[in-house]
């Protein structure tokens, strides 16, 4: 017998335990032995160090039933394109719009219970995130992008979830050789205290090229749990944009395997925190091979109450020389009782790659701020101007260019409500 | 009219004073040369004036138009006519130097209950002011400040200045890091900007940008104080003499 499975279990446990005797999911013993003996991880696990989860996760609601929704799927329609394309969209764990035999051309899939209850060989093993997402997971799509498709416009996979309940969903996407595909994951949720779990999983056969990106919009007291795992075959190419713009605890963890040579990477976000929200991003990746690029930058806005955290791991194994991985994360602070913590980790084993990170913590540059008020702008729009420039650098040279005027207007917007 | 009484200043949060009662007053259409060797507090005295929160003003007043300016907050002196040309103009990595300018022109225009341009007359009136000082628009495109060369930054300095309109015009070591060819793309746009109405301070170490900005006074600068006035002969005479014997005349 395990001696620490006499732990008092909380009371987000409890209700987890419940929901997960109750799974026929595949993993759902798995994860139902993880939650007994071990809780849900606290500061004394590693990579939770920063996001005690088993505090910070104060209750679990139920999951939704069928016709508990605040959003419709005309709601769904409603909400405006980040960039034009087709939307398969999720109200809670239902399918509401976007047939799958209306994919774009190249593209087939199919959205249901047994899409989603199957393990996926991307996913990293035994962690708290994926174990539970697989284990109470209601539904998601698998995806195909066919070898040598070039898809026209983006896969948008919207979320909303309301009600009060837990959303649980997994997607799967697979992309042929040398085929081109631009992603858009999108959460959104109502004021109340939703929670989210959907996991996304990437697979690049070889010489494939993909943008995914991720954009959270969520109500001020959901809370999400968010994992994005993706495996890069030979000169694969993949770009993950990332904003977090809204919810009250987030985790968004980023697990990925650079498995092919010349592959490249870039991963690009921005975290804006705002007055009472948690936002926790933990990426972890893994160069196996010789010769792959990774740039990976994040600029975090922290206001009010708010607490940021980047964990960023970039593990070299020995067969990878010549990796070239670069490393960055900047946070502005706005109040004093804002509060960031970095954690960039190399772990490299190669002994000819060039691998370098940094992190920063500042506030506004006063004399910044002095000079653009010596010309007449006010004090409070020059904060916002420079606030907005620290930031907007980042989706800057997005491609498309309406994509990124999408993403830099949903920053406009928080700056504008929060800063 | 610019009038400054009695001027004293002390860094804040220290003991050290920098200005000890300085007096001098600029008419309209006056250009005044302050002139000083290092240390003696020429650009102290220009950070007060454009209300820069690290100094405290323990004595004394500064007047523009006969109203104190203390009081204002720095966007507020803007407003009221007052421009400082930067010894060192910042660098802002991440907002566009057409942005920051139309901000600036607009934010003043709002000051003065006058409407926001549009973009096509703002563009224009830009294209206009940025031609005569030879600055290219593509120079406009990228981020305030960053990565211009010190004689870009100067014209910058001054496009803002003809843009923005002032009636009160500080210019601090604007011939600091200038080329001669340079020095004379500055020096004639600020004798473009040369009005009836426009009073002009020029703050600098040496004689030689007032070869080309010629001054209607001089006035000397040491230990805070104005230790002597003149002509522009005035500063032909530091030139030849330096500054040891009227700094002596004065202790």
């Amino acid at each position: 017998m395990n001696m620490l499975s006499n732990i008092k279990h909380t009371a987000a446990e409890e209700v987890l335990l419940n929901q997960l005797s109750e799974s026929r999911n595949n993993s759902a013993s798995g994860a139902l032995e993880m939650l007994s003996e071990r809780g849900l991880p606290t500061r004394k696990v590693e990579p939770w160090h920063y996001t005690d989860l088993r505090t910070l996760l104060r209750g679990y609601p139920h999951p939704p039933s069928a016709i508990q929704s605040e959003f419709s799927g005309e709601s769904l329609k409603e909400m405006p394109d980040l960039a034009q394309g087709f939307t398969i969209g999720f109200s809670n764990t239902s399918h509401l719009i976007g047939a799958v035999k209306d994919l774009p051309e190249g593209v087939t899939g199919e959205v249901g219970l047994a899409a989603a209850n199957t393990t996926h060989e991307v996913e990293i093993a035994a962690d708290t995130v994926g174990l539970l997402n697989s284990a109470l997971a209601e539904n998601g799509a698998v995806l195909n992008v066919a070898p040598g498709a070039k898809v026209d416009g983006a896969i948008t996979l919207a979320h909303t979830c309301a009600g009060g309940t837990a959303s649980v969903l997994r997607h799967l996407v697979t992309m042929g050789e040398e085929s081109e595909a631009l992603f858009i994951e999108r959460h959104h949720s109502s004021t109340i205290e939703n929670h989210e779990n959907v996991v996304c999983n990437l697979k690049l056969e070889k010489g494939a090229k993909a943008t995914w990106v991720i954009s959270q919009e969520l109500g001020q007291a959901t809370t999400r749990l968010g994992q994005f795992n993706f495996d890069m075959a030979e000169g694969a190419e993949l770009t993950i944009l990332v904003l977090n713009a809204g919810g009250k605890l987030v985790r968004q963890e980023i697990h990925g395997r650079v498995r092919g040579e010349n592959a490249n990477l870039a991963i690009k976000g921005v975290n804006l925190i705002g007055e009472g929200a948690h936002i926790d991003v933990t990426t972890t990746l893994s160069h196996e091979v010789p010769h792959t690029t990774a740039e990976e930058l994040f600029r975090n806005v922290v206001t009010g109450h708010g607490k940021g955290v980047f964990q960023g791991q970039i593990r070299v194994a020995q067969p990878a020389q010549k990796t070239d991985a670069q490393m960055a994360c900047n946070s502005l602070l706005l109040s004093d009782d804002s509060d960031f913590s970095a954690k960039p980790e190399l772990e490299i084993f190669a002994d000819d790659v060039v691998c370098a990170h940094g992190a920063t913590v500042t506030d506004i540059d006063e004399d910044h701020l002095f000079y653009m008020r010596s010309r007449g702008i006010s004090e409070r729009d020059s904060r916002a101007l420079l606030i907005k420039a620290f930031v907007d650098e980042v989706f800057e040279e997005t491609e498309p260019e309406a994509l990124g005027e999408s993403l830099i207007e949903i920053i406009e917007t928080w700056l504008d409500a929060n800063a | 009219m610019i009038e400054i009484k009695n001027l004293h200043v002390k860094i804040a949060d220290e003991d050290k004073m920098i200005l000890n009662g300085l007096n001098l007053t600029v008419k309209p259409g006056e250009v005044a040369a302050i002139m000083g060797p290092n240390g003696s507090g020429k650009s102290t005295l220009s950070y007060v004036m454009a209300g820069k929160d690290d100094y405290e003003v323990t004595e004394g007043d500064i007047l523009l138009n006969g109203e104190s300016i203390l009081e204002m907050e720095p966007d507020e002196r803007a407003a009221a006519g007052l421009f400082l040309a930067f010894q060192y103009p910042v660098e802002i990595p991440g907002v566009p130097t057409m942005n920051f300018l139309k901000a600036a022109m607009n934010s003043q225009r709002k000051a003065h209950g006058e409407n926001e341009l549009s973009t096509p007359e703002f563009i224009k009136t830009v294209r206009e002011a940025a031609g005569k000082l030879d600055i290219s628009m593509d120079m406009l495109k990228r981020s305030l400040n960053t990565g211009f060369s010190g004689g870009e930054k100067k014209r910058a300095e001054i496009l803002q200045m003809a843009l923005l309109e002032p009636k009160y015009c500080v210019l601090d070591e604007t011939d600091s890091g200038l080329d001669i060819d340079a020095l004379k793309i500055v020096s004639d746009g600020v004798n473009a900007l040369r009005s009836p109405e426009r009073a002009f301070m020029v703050i600098t170490h040496y004689q030689r940008l007032l070869e080309h900005i010629i001054p209607d006074t001089v006035h000397v600068l040491y230990k805070g104080r104005i230790v002597e006035t003149g002509g522009k002969e005035l500063a032909q005479h530091l030139e030849a003499n330096g500054y040891a014997d009227i700094i002596g005349k004065a202790a």
